[in-house]
């Protein structure tokens, strides 16, 4: 029934659409670039960027800022805006969606001047007393305003069909999308407290210090959910988009809704597994948030069963036998469904992600990796694996959607993935093995501790090093290719002359549906992820306001001397 | 829900519950714990060390835009340092190499960890937050050797 069927946008929103895919896949070049620079450095290859120019850490914090941050956003806020409509059948009120468009573009484009013109050297987490210009903070302030605007635009639309459609089951894709954005909005008022009531004053002059800890702690009220929210969109397209592409149908519906109702549930309360090695926060509450992420993990483990299950359905139904006979019936290197590779390799890479990810949450075993470049090695495993390739494949799909073309380069398209993961694997392999090593994170090692001449030499680690520069030249190869296909498919001609534009997504069917009435409505589990939320941050936020002395004066990253 | 997925909600909640008794285990029978608050310490703004028994010492570490103060510390094997870990300027970390100790150095806020030495050679502590510009020198060590009578320190505030 729901076999091909389409949806007409309209003309304002397919152009907002495309706007909010082409502008972030320019940023995310830029910041690819940064990450590939970042490896030369890394190995003393250069010691400053030979175009952008200047140091290891302006370059660190636009390939964060970029990729991690806007990249992600903007592609959120594209599928909601694609899959919202076209799973409803309502069309977008394009004000409200161009009011959004415009406060994330601006807000990005201010940011990355900032960073670019080496003003906002404060890394991706901007952590005070660093400062950055004040630009940077409200150009990131903008950018997450304009997400909640595009959220809140859905909303009534939601609203309306549930009246119009009493008893019926919400599309499992509309529950995704807004499970990704009710967890954003929650995790992201906390950063906005930061923002608004403390880092942007104080780096504007009107108050002079800042408590460090107590910003840190709110910036991890938002750090790890941010990460869920990178995540989500991904399993929104495992969930609906892999198993039609398969050849198959999804598994179990019911699954699907009880993972994102558990994702609402779990994603906050667990922040301060990035602090277990800070003080000021007493290590029972650590402990605490350590067992809501294990809490987190579950739904991530029925995801794999129900999606493992999905492809062995797809795979038997394209003849294969067998235990695992199935495995190789699947469309791996079939140019016609490029879409496939990018979210079966994420699926593959996320195994280790996951399992890295486990070992970080281990409170304890957190001590032996803890900023160290194993840290860049897990999640490279996360959001630049199954993330990215997941959003990679899903911009290329929904631009071909959204401008009326076909996929050009379709065989560099269905490629680039795997050269991508071999690459990555390289990288991170090299990055977590040096980690567990010893070497540092988030640390220009060409400048000391790569180099033969320099007291800080560390001959140990320059094999692990140079895997890093192999392992990120293949994934910048790996971005290159795809680059070309998507804009091959940007620039080609248009296939039809229409107006709006007539958009099809592969949908998956149900193979179990289930009623599963407890987990038709947000609310309980909103309410109950309150109460947790709560519970877990009220004693650490206590902590850290009894536990920390004075205030901290602003400082540059060029001079040990406060800027006050 | 049909039966194999039952199944894997099952074995997936089991495992997560094997993982936590592990860590409970690492906890209470091992006492290897993360660092928590100290709230029995004045803040400090020049480091020091000294000796508290037999084998024991206790140091302030004070970490600054970019050196660890002290930068060299000298101790016989056998060595058990009380550690405390401050900032004087901004966010800094502090690692010591195959040793259990990873403590975010904050300013405002005074961090803790006991380590022991028992084996005799040289112990990085290389700083792992990025701290500005020349963040990547930002190292010290500790020296371990047999027959040192007194301890040393080289890289303090005077
Ligand atoms: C060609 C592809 C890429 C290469 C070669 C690359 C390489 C690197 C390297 C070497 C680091 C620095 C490690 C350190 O000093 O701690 C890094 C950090 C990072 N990368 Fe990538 N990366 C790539 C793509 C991506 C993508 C696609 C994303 C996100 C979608 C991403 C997100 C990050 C983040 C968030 C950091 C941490 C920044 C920080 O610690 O402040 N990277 N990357
Ligand atoms: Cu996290
Ligand atoms: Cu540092």
């Amino acid at each position: 029934m729901m076999e091909n069927y389409s949806f007409r946008f309209s003309k304002s929103s397919k152009n907002l659409n495309s706007v909010l895919l082409i502008i972030p896949m320019v940023l995310l070049f830029i910041g690819v670039y940064g990450g590939f620079m970042q490896t030369l450095f890394r190995a003393g290859i250069i010691q400053s960027d030979p175009f952008v120019g200047g140091d290891y850490y302006k370059g660190l914090t636009f390939h964060g800022v970029l990729n991690a941050i806007v990249f992600t956003t903007f592609f959120a806020v594209a599928l909601g805006n694609a899959l919202i409509p076209y799973s409803l059948k309502k069309h977008l009120n394009s004000k409200i969606a161009w009011t959004s468009g415009i406060l994330m573009l601006v807000g990005s484009v201010l940011a990355a001047i900032v960073i670019l013109i080496g003003e906002a050297t404060v890394l991706y987490t901007f952590y005070p007393p660093l400062k950055a210009h004040p630009l940077f903070y409200i150009g990131l302030t903008l950018l997450v305003v304009g997400s909640w605007v595009a959220s809140y635009n859905w909303v009534p639309m939601y609203l309306e069909w549930r009246k119009e459609n009493k008893g019926e089951k919400t599309p499992l894709a509309v529950v995704g999308m807004f499970t990704t954005f009710i967890i954003w909005f929650i995790a992201s008022l906390a950063v906005a407290v930061e923002i608004l009531f403390m880092l942007l004053p104080w780096s504007l002059g009107l108050v002079d210090e800042i408590n460090v800890m107590l910003a840190r702690t709110l910036f991890w009220f938002f750090g790890h959910p941010l990460v869920y929210f990178w995540l989500l969109p991904a399993y929104v397209m495992y969930y609906s988009f892999m198993p039609k592409i398969a050849g198959g149908k999804l598994y179990s519906d019911m699954a699907g809704r009880l993972v994102f109702m558990m994702f609402i549930l779990f994603s906050i309360p667990v922040g301060t597994h990035h602090q277990y090695m800070d003080p000021a926060i007493g290590s029972q509450w650590k402990l605490l948030h350590g067992i809501f992420t294990f809490a987190v993990a579950l739904p991530s483990l029925i995801t794999a069963f129900t999606l493992a299950a999905s492809l062995e359905h797809a795979g038997r139904k394209r003849g294969g036998k067998g235990l695992f006979g199935w495995m190789w019936k699947l469309p791996y290197f079939d140019k016609e469904k490029w879409f496939f590779p990018y979210l079966i390799l994420g699926l593959i890479i996320f195994i280790f992600g996951g399992i890295g990810g486990i070992i970080n949450a281990s409170y304890q075993m957190n001590t032996v990796i803890h900023n160290t470049a194993w840290v860049p090695g897990h999640f490279h495993l996360t959001v630049a694996g199954p993330v990215l390739l997941a959003f990679l494949g899903g911009s290329l799909y929904l631009i071909g959607q959204f401008m009326n073309k076909g996929i050009k380069f379709k065989g560099w398209a269905m490629i680039s993935p795997y050269v991508y993961t071999i690459g990555l694997f390289i990288m991170s392999y090299g990055l977590k093995i040096g980690g567990l090593k010893g070497m540092p994170r988030r640390t220009n090692t060409g400048a000391s501790y790569a180099n033969p001449d320099s007291i800080l030499y560390q001959p140990d680690w320059i094999f692990y090093i140079d895997l890093s520069v192999i392992g990120g030249s293949i994934m910048f190869v790996g971005i290159i290719m795809y680059l070309v296909s998507f804009f091959g498919t940007v620039f080609a001609k248009s296939e039809s002359s229409e107006e709006g534009a007539l958009v099809t997504f592969p949908i998956s069917e149900p193979l179990h549906d289930e009623p599963s009435t407890w987990l038709r409505n947000f609310k309980p589990f909103i309410i109950i992820a309150i109460i947790l939320i709560v519970l877990s941050y009220a004693p650490v936020i206590y902590d850290v306001i009894q536990n920390t002395y004075g205030g901290s004066l602003p400082y540059s990253p060029n001079s040990p001397v406060p800027l006050r | 829900m049909d039966k194999s997925e039952k199944l894997a909600l099952t074995l997936s909640g089991m495992l997560l519950v094997i993982f936590f008794g592990a860590i409970m285990y690492a906890s209470v029978a091992q006492n290897i714990e993360v660092p928590t608050c100290i709230t029995d310490m004045e803040p400090f703004a020049t480091d020091t060390l000294f000796q508290t028994g037999p084998d024991t010492y206790e140091l302030q570490m004070v970490s600054r835009m970019w050196a660890f103060q002290p930068s060299t510390v000298r101790l016989p094997v056998g060595s058990t340092v009380d550690l405390y870990v401050t900032s004087q300027d901004i966010i800094h970390g502090f690692k010591i190499d195959r040793k259990n100790v990873n403590l975010m150095a904050i300013p405002g806020a005074i961090n803790y960890m006991r380590v022991t030495f028992n084996e005799p050679g040289e112990y990085l502590y290389a700083c792992h937050e990025f701290c500005g510009a020349a963040h990547h020198t930002m190292a010290g060590r500790f020296i371990i050797e047999e027959g040192i009578d007194e301890p040393e320190v080289e890289g303090d505030a005077l």
